[in-house]
């Protein structure tokens, strides 16, 4: 299996896509089923923002390593209208879809690693890491 | 991919056999209101067994579906939420609410039929 897999999000069902290769990159390099399960999630929520406010981007899942530590990299870009308030989107409750407002601050929660770089009209990048325990 | 819908009595049960894309998800809440009042069903349960994510969208449609069905005068369990996705909704903060929960069709089934008997009592006195 190639470390770096590329899944393109535009339609929904890419979503679910993008979420089972995660789940299968982790379950490849030994994370538990609860990590696996975590990740699939936070990949989940991240994918469906793409779909939600940019309609196209990518996901992009890699292994990394520090030192002797190893896990999952995740990198969720899109060229979409970038987010207005950072700060407000990172809290929970907050939406400007059709959601729940945990989408951002539920998956940084859930990765140990979390960064997102936006900027309006630009698009955003998501970056976050999830290491093996 | 489509989630069957059986019948059994005056309940519905649907099936969830694989990961579903958004759109699906909202094709079953349409088809199960659609159904709850064609068959006259008093019970759903949505077996969510075979799912291995639970995300906000999945969360936010069950809750929807459950409450429509509520106001087409049917209850509605949600059953099979295995360890691990109930682990990762607590996580990210998703909730099903007031949404009844158990652990299997089985459960599901018993928690319904005593439900509907309760609502048959009053009616009665």
């Amino acid at each position: 299996m190639s470390d770096e897999v590329h899944v393109p999000i535009e339609h929904e069902m890419d979503v679910v896509t993008a979420r089972q290769k995660g789940r299968e990159l982790a379950a490849a390099n030994g994370f538990t089923g609860t990590d696996q399960t975590l990740l699939a999630l936070a990949i989940s929520e991240i994918a469906r923002n793409i779909v939600s406010y940019a309609e196209r981007g990518e996901v992009v899942l890699s292994v990394v390593r520090d030192g002797v530590r190893r896990g999952i990299m995740v990198v969720a870009r899109d060229e979409g209208p970038g987010i207005a308030d950072i700060e407000l989107a990172m809290r929970d409750g907050y939406s400007t879809a059709r959601s729940l407002g945990v989408g951002l601050p539920g998956a940084k929660r859930v990765m140990d690693d979390f960064q997102v770089d936006t900027s309006p009209g630009k698009g955003t990048t998501v970056t976050m890491r999830k290491w093996l325990r | 991919m489509a989630v069957p819908i059986l019948k059994q009595g005056n309940v519905l049960i649907a099936s969830i056999q694989a990961a579903l894309s958004d759109r699906d998800l909202m094709k079953l809440r349409d088809e199960l209101t659609d159904s709850v009042g064609r068959f006259r069903s008093r019970g759903v349960v949505i077996d969510v067994t075979a799912l291995d994510v639970l995300d906000s969208f999945a969360t936010r449609t069950i809750r929807g579906i459950a409450y429509t069905a509520k106001l087409r005068g049917a209850t509605t369990v949600v059953v099979g939420i295995q360890p691990d996705v109930a682990f990762g909704m607590v996580q990210l903060g998703l909730a099903l609410e007031d949404v009844p929960t158990a652990l299997d069709l089985e459960e599901g089934l018993t928690h319904l039929q005593k439900k509907m008997s309760k609502k048959a009592r009053y009616r009665v006195g």
